[in-house]
């Protein structure tokens, strides 16, 4: 046997541009389908691990994915936020706990979530360096995130304004960073977390100026009577907030109806689950999701069209074995005096047969392996690049 | 000795035929085989080696009756009893020249390849003037070079008969004399026979006896040495 592959490896050697191109060919002809298989496979995988820790989500009825994939993944919601009222009447329910999510807001590429200290533990964030946020104004950041803004406890980011030119829309807050988390390759690691008080002093609906009492000048008012003051446009707001100036923040209107995005709902037990979703179905302006059964269905179709993919590349792969089993008989056409001359010296029977069958599997086992590198280098980079996509 | 007795072969109905009532060649002569393109010589040899089957009759090859062997033996027979040289060479390419001349020992596991197989190699590769180019691949050879390999491969055996098919064709008088020097002192130190299908009149006066293929077309002839 040694002989057979010696004497096989000595050919594909030497035949060296042949041999690296059949083994480009086969290589790719395994790798595509296992990649595809493989991509897919952790890709849901990871959607389905996030969706099945958290057992249900309240929101805005409307796209019930998108309200998941906003509140699973940060992706920029495209739902209308539900009043903060949802969050108080589930909770006086007694039925599951609940953690807000206000997600309307960016420090630059990176999402702020408003949400309260119930999260870390839920998701069972830890700290690497700090504290979860305890007053207004404080963040936490993910690793990715910490990394990407290049801040570190103690240090400062600024929340992103939507657009230029959008003087009444949202505030461009300087938040300090109070903790930073130990990454755990999930959405969280490039989230900003504030309390979702903050966030609303991002939107404008809260916020603190210097004082406009008794003895301020008439230029910083536009009117003044019994009941109040009217403060004009010259009255400076604090961009930050801190131990000088927190008093001074407050909230305008009725906070009950403050916007948040969704909230997490954590049932004591399976009936209370049961019951909660059995009374949300009959809501008109809120609904009630199971992000596991989203997800599901998201992951099939996910799966459906991999399963055309698949089918494609396997029928695409069977026509490059075929085009390989060609050269591979064209290139025994052209080796029969070779192989006449083995016989006539007196080779045993088979080992001509042998010798030519090694050389096949030598090319498909080499290339199979090096396809099954090329899936590993692609599990180990494209993985954690799927995760920053998702 | 090599006998071969009332021998009848043919290409196909029509084809060309050979009989050979009687042929024997002793054990260490020479014979050169004579005869037009065409008219047989190669045939003789492969029946000789046993490549090709005759119709009818027997070849010997000293005790061994090569029809009374199966596929296998006769396969296992060949190689390690004779050295077979063709004319145009037949070296396989991808193979460098120490590995060609070990071929046989790599098809057939009959032939053991040990250090002192692949030593005798190289010793047989110096005593041809290619010491020193047994890493080279046939590509980068002379043709007489080429030939040279190609005798070593045969020799490497020590069989005790050597087929050679117009192995001086292709080469230069120089080349031709040194391919024929070697054979015929390995032929005299190892008591082998030779049997070489030629049509250089040049070299006939070599050999001990020369058979010409005409006269088993035509009529029946006996001849021993």
């Amino acid at each position: 046997m040694k002989h057979v592959l010696f004497l096989a490896w000595q050919y594909l050697k030497y035949h060296r541009v042949k041999t690296v191109f059949l083994l480009f060919a086969i290589s790719l002809t395994f790798f595509i389908p296992m990649a595809l298989n493989q991509l897919s496979q952790k890709g849901s995988e990871k959607l389905r691990a996030r969706a099945v820790s958290t057992p249900l989500l309240l929101g805005n009825k409307g796209s019930a994915t998108e309200l998941c994939l906003g509140s699973l993944y940060f992706r920029e919601p495209n739902i209308e936020p539900i009043p903060y009222s949802s969050l108080e009447d589930l909770r006086q329910q007694g039925l599951a706990r609940a953690i807000p999510l206000q997600l309307e807001y960016r420090v630059k590429q990176q999402p702020i979530v408003g949400t309260t200290q119930d999260y870390f533990s839920f998701r069972k964030l830890s700290f690497e360096q700090g504290r979860p946020m305890a007053i207004l104004g404080e963040c936490v950041l993910g690793a990715k995130a910490a990394q990407a803004l290049n801040a570190e406890v103690g240090s400062s980011v600024i929340s992103t304004p939507a657009g230029a030119f959008d003087v009444a829309g949202s505030f461009p807050l300087k938040m300090k960073v109070v903790g930073i988390l130990n990454p755990n390759q999930t959405p969280d690691d490039t989230a900003v977390f504030t309390d979702v008080k903050t966030t609303w002093v991002i939107s404008g609906k809260a916020h603190g100026h210097q004082d406009i009492g008794v003895g301020t000048a008439d230029s910083l008012l536009l009117s003044k009577s019994e009941s109040g003051v009217v403060a004009s446009p010259a009255v400076l707001s604090y961009t930050e907030i801190t131990p000088e100036n927190i008093g001074s923040f407050h909230f305008h209107g009725n906070p009950e109806n403050y916007p948040i995005t969704s909230v997490i709902v954590l049932p004591g037990d399976k009936k209370s689950e049961l019951m909660l979703r059995g009374r949300y179905q009959q809501d008109q302006g809120l609904q009630m999701v199971v992000p596991e059964a989203i997800v599901d269905e998201l992951v099939d179709t996910v799966v459906s069209v991999r399963d055309l993919l698949l089918l494609a590349a396997i029928s695409i792969g069977l026509a490059t074995l075929l085009i390989t089993a060609m050269v591979f008989l064209l290139s025994i056409q052209l080796r029969k005096a070779e192989i006449a001359t083995m016989k006539q010296i007196g080779a045993a029977p088979g080992a001509v047969r042998g010798i030519l069958i090694t050389e096949i599997l030598l090319v498909i086992g080499i290339g199979f392996l090096l396809a099954l590198m090329l899936v590993w280098t692609i599990d180990r980079l494209g993985i954690p690049l799927l995760e920053n996509y998702l | 000795m090599i006998r071969l007795q009332d021998l009848s072969f043919s290409y196909g109905e029509a084809g060309f035929s050979l009989e050979i009532p009687l042929l024997e060649i002793r054990r260490g002569s020479s014979v050169a085989v004579v005869g037009p393109s065409g008219s047989g010589k190669t045939t003789l040899v492969h029946l000789i080696a046993g490549i090709l089957k005759p119709r009818a009759g027997s070849v010997q090859v000293g005790e061994v009756i090569l029809g009374q062997y199966s596929e296998r033996d006769l396969l296992d027979y060949r190689i390690a009893s004779m050295g077979l040289i063709f004319q145009e060479f037949k070296l396989l390419n991808y193979l460098n020249v120490l590995e060609n001349i070990l071929l046989p020992y790599r098809l057939n596991p009959i032939l053991e390849l040990t250090g002192e197989t692949r030593s005798g190699a190289m010793d047989l590769a110096d005593k041809v003037g290619l010491g020193d180019k047994i890493n080279r691949h046939p590509k980068n050879l002379s043709q007489g070079e080429r030939q040279r390999v190609a005798l070593c491969r045969a020799l490497v055996t020590s069989p005790a008969l050597l087929l050679c098919d117009e192995p001086t064709a292709n080469l230069d008088p120089a080349n031709r004399d040194r391919i024929l020097d070697l054979l015929f002192q390995y032929g005299q130190e190892k008591q082998a026979s030779l049997v070489m299908v030629t049509h250089d009149p040049e070299v006939l006066g070599r050999f001990d006896r020369q058979v010409d293929i005409r006269d088993y077309l035509s009529e029946l002839k006996t001849t021993a040495l």
